[in-house]
């Protein structure tokens, strides 16, 4: 007999403190089904996930699997179940190969001695089996994001996982890897296994599910059939009201440029990342960066922050030459930098939300008295931007920034870097992560922004993002600016300025205010 | 309802308490294992251990002093962890602070104590700091691994010391390998007549609270701790990583220096071979024990000068060898990193069962406890 269910929660109760999380959770996943969970940052997403993985224990409730009560004490009790889950930030070891990342912490079926033939040979297997493309021997952290997502989807189904759990696993991919996965989860949901998918992106949610679940404010709002909703519903259940489309206040003009960069190269590890870019941003504009991951962003990024070895060129910040000086004086002359990668270059996870909105500016009054840090001050302000930036938080400034959910850690960053009102914002994917709500906020900031006279560099590899927000569009491909573009340009021409088909330099400056 | 939050940061103070006094429990177990496998009644030898540290006032008072170094390298060894940097070195820089005021001690003569005392601190830490600094700087400028560095400083330290007691700063008769006696103005004041408890012990206890409001009140304390919790962030935002290194180091070593010297100071009078039976070494053990709390060294630091007190006597009465003592201190400095590895589950698991264990009135005070800890 098949049961109804694959898996079952009834009344799932999780407690942090006086925060309850995960408040009468009844949730349903049908064999061979794919089940969106929806909800705002801190709505208790992770947490549920967690606890069908059996890292957290719930306070109340059951869970069944295939239509029997268990109980989990440890992950390795959830996947000898068949429930594997893929995290938010992924668990790999980047030192170790593919193969040994995949049987890491296995209970031995093999034997004391895994033999190392075997093992290659059925992981390749396995990969073939799901077009996955993964050479065994390849150590992990030389690979794509893309590709250790799937040694972590790997780690799960060599486990034998029925139930896969995917916590926003698409807040790391470029559209083409999205593209890929979604054809692995149709492969998956062929065999009859099911897959629970965590996004925040509710075109996904559309694509690939066949229900969604919401969550809010850690209760169950509804479950609703995809064929049957849109994106506008969703979006209302979520977050209780309807979503307001991003409304761009003129600026009143241009000035600058603010940041100018000047022939940049930078070369790490003998390769050239960045080839001589030349691009101004202007008091008042939004200029986008687009591009495929890993054409020379990050490194463009680290060169104006002064992290990065700049061979040649300079970075200009408000008329002042801040090439190659490092952080501190590029923050002193105005520079913001929300990362991308928040809990290792935007957050120290060991620090209270509080210290870690002062990171910076501990180094100036009000915040320094002397000596000492005033903490009066510090508690204050992060009282304010808690407050303003909504961050939820069950143990307020005090609690540590790792017991945060992945979305109000970034608000910390951008809170932070908001805040410190610089001249020249750098934003790298502001919103991954975010939920509609808090992605929505984050735009109109980022505007208001513009309107005060900022210059703006958003790098992202989100068109949509980039497309709504700019004035004007850089596209990088191999280290070097193929497009300089107007935001209504083509997708197609988008897409061969990205793979460096072809280059079209026509915005040089922002409209009607190059000229000064 | 009003008392809750106090009753429940106390109680989260407690649990801090916890893993440590299990190690601690634990390597008395397994101490009474191996005594009684050498053939000694484990009750007997743990009584005459306890009757040496605390059974008398004198005994006490010895126990204090002994703790002294233990304190004072215990703080550094702390301090350069916040910025994780594994300082194995304060046994050398002990040494340097040492050789720094059993030369000016005796060099500088008709200069009162109130002056005199403070300039040999003074110069002391400046001695062991720029012993610490140096493995700082290496490391922050060229990668060089401190624990490495440390530790062959710590051979150069004490090759010097055997050089100089039988060279330049051999005593006058250059008869026995040491150093001269410092002058009486440099010795530091006894506390309690008839006893050998010197101002040491009070001078540490102000380094422990200077020590405490640096690392955690102070605008290099926060940079410090955040170098050491997440340098990539901390680069990010601005903090010299390298500066935060060097300085931690110096400062780490600074308090071994002190130490040497007030040991110097305070009960030896002079330098000589072997002056630190290891303290720069158990050291790394206190500030373990005291999870890098400036203030909890307080107690870590007294708990090896009692076992180092208690050892003597241990000796004399039951006739144990006091080498049982140092098995004792190792077999702490073992249950202590081996309970560090499950702290986190425990943690977890202490977390996870709160709440329901004491009902859903006492969560919203347990958060607050909770945070204020973190
Ligand atoms: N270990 C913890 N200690 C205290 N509070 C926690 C802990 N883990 C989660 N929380 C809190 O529980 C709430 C739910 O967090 P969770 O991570 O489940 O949210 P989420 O729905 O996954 O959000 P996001 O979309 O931002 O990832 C948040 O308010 C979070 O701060
Ligand atoms: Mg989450």
């Amino acid at each position: 007999m098949v049961p109804l269910y694959a898996l079952e929660t009834r009344g799932i109760t999780k407690r942090f403190g006086a925060l309850i999380a995960n408040d009468q959770i009844d949730l349903t996943v049908k064999p061979g089904e794919v089940l969106s969970l929806l909800g705002e940052n801190g709505a208790g997403k992770t947490t549920l996930m967690n606890i069908l993985y059996g890292l957290l224990r719930p306070d109340e409730g059951q869970i069944l699997v295939g239509g029997r009560p268990v109980e989990f004490r440890s992950p390795r009790q959830a996947i000898d179940l068949g429930v594997g889950m893929v995290h938010q930030h992924f668990m790999l070891i980047p030192a170790f190969s593919v193969a040994e990342n995949v049987v890491l912490g296995m209970r031995k079926k093999t034997g004391a001695v895994i033999s190392r033939t075997r093992l290659r040979s059925s992981i390749r297997e396995f990969s073939h089996r799901y077009n996955f493309d993964l050479d065994p021997d390849a150590r992990v952290g030389d690979l794509p994001v893309g590709l250790q997502q799937r040694v972590e989807i790997l780690k799960s189904l060599y486990r034998g996982a029925q139930i896969l759990i995917l916590d926003e696993p698409t807040a790391v991919l470029t559209p083409q890897e999205t593209g890929d996965l979604f054809r692995v989860i149709r492969h998956l949901q062929g065999e009859g296994k099911s897959v629970i998918f965590i996004s925040h992106k509710l075109n996904e949610v559309m694509e690939i599910s066949q229900r969604v679940t919401v969550l809010r404010l850690g209760k169950v709002q509804g479950t609703v059939e995809t064929s049957a909703t849109s994106p506008a519903e969703l979006a209302k259940m979520m977050i209780g009201r309807d979503l307001a489309a991003p409304s761009s206040p003129r600026t009143g003009g241009y000035t600058g440029p603010t940041l100018s960069l000047q022939g940049l190269t930078v070369r790490r590890e003998g390769k050239e990342a960045c080839s001589g870019i030349s691009l101004d941003v202007w008091g008042g504009e939004v200029l986008g960066i687009a591009g495929v991951d890993g054409n020379g962003q990050n490194e463009l990024v680290e060169a104006i922050l002064g992290t990065a070895p700049v061979a040649s060129g300079r970075v200009i910040l408000d008329g002042r030459d801040i090439t190659g000086k490092g952080p501190a004086r590029a923050i002193d002359a105005g520079l913001a930098l929300v990362p991308e990668d928040r809990q290792t270059r935007g957050l120290i996870m060991d620090f209270s939300i509080a210290e870690n909105l002062i990171l910076e500016s501990h180094r100036a009054a009000p915040f320094r008295r002397g000596f000492f840090i005033d903490e009066a001050q510090v508690n204050r302000f992060a009282a304010g931007m808690i407050q303003t930036f909504d961050i939820r938080s069950g143990g307020g400034a005090s609690a540590p920034a790792s017991s945060l959910s992945g979305g109000n850690q970034q608000k910390v960053v951008l809170a932070r870097e908001i805040s410190r009102e610089p001249k020249v914002l750098v934003v790298m994917k502001p919103t991954r992560g975010l939920d509609v709500g808090a992605t929505e906020y984050v735009h109109r900031r980022l505007l208001e922004e513009r309107a005060k006279g900022k210059a703006i560099l958003l790098v992202s590899s989100e068109l949509e993002e980039i497309k709504g927000l700019s004035d004007r569009i850089a596209v990088m491909h191999r280290g070097a600016v193929t497009g300089l573009v107007w935001p209504d340009v083509s997708e197609e021409d988008l897409g061969q300025l990205m793979t460096g088909a072809k280059t079209m330099l026509s915005a040089l400056g922002p409209r009607g205010g190059g000229e000064q | 309802m009003k008392a809750r939050p106090h009753l429940d940061s106390v109680l989260a103070a407690a649990r801090q308490l916890i893993i440590p006094s299990l190690a601690v429990l634990s390597a008395f177990v397994a101490g009474a294992v191996v005594v009684a496998a050498a053939g000694f009644n484990p009750v007997q030898t743990f009584a005459a251990l306890l009757d040496g540290a605390f059974g008398s006032g004198i005994n006490f008072t010895e126990t204090l002093v002994k703790s002294t170094p233990y304190l004072f390298t215990g703080l550094g060894v702390a301090i350069a962890f916040r910025s994780r940097s594994f300082n194995i070195g304060a046994e050398g820089q002990f040494y340097m602070g040492a050789l720094a005021v059993s030369w000016l001690g005796v060099a500088i003569t008709g200069l009162p104590s109130f002056i005199l005392i403070p300039l040999l601190l003074a110069a002391a830490f400046v001695a062991g700091g720029a012993y610490g600094a140096i493995p700082g700087y290496l490391k922050a400028k060229v990668g060089a691994s401190e624990i490495v560095t440390t530790v062959m400083m710590n051979s150069i330290a004490v090759q010097i010391v055997s050089w100089i007691i039988k060279g330049p700063l051999q005593e006058p008769r250059h008869f026995y390998p040491e150093t001269a006696e410092i002058v009486n103005a440099a010795k530091l004041p006894v506390l309690v007549p008839g006893t050998r408890l010197h101002l040491g012990l009070v001078i540490g206890l102000a380094m422990a609270v200077a020590a405490y409001i640096l690392i955690f009140k102070t605008v290099l304390g926060f940079q410090i701790r955040a170098v050491g919790s997440g340098a990539l962030a901390a680069e990010y935002a601005g903090i010299n990583v390298r500066r935060n290194v060097v300085l931690a180091m110096a400062i780490s070593g600074g308090l071994a220096g002190m130490g040497g010297a007030v040991e110097l100071l305070g009960v030896t009078w002079k330098l000589y071979s072997n002056f630190s039976p290891g303290y720069g070494y158990s050291a790394i053990a206190v500030a373990l024990l005291a999870k890098r709390n400036p203030l909890a060294v307080i107690l870590t630091s007294l708990l090896f000068g009692a076992l180092a007190t208690g050892a003597n006597n241990m000796q004399r009465a039951a006739e144990v060898p006091a080498m049982l003592a140092s098995v004792m201190q190792a077999l702490v400095i073992f249950f202590v990193l081996g309970y560090a590895v499950y702290e986190d589950r425990f943690a977890r698991y202490w977390a996870e069962r709160k709440p329901r264990d004491r009902g859903p009135h006492a969560a919203a005070a347990g958060k607050e406890a909770a945070g204020s800890n973190a």
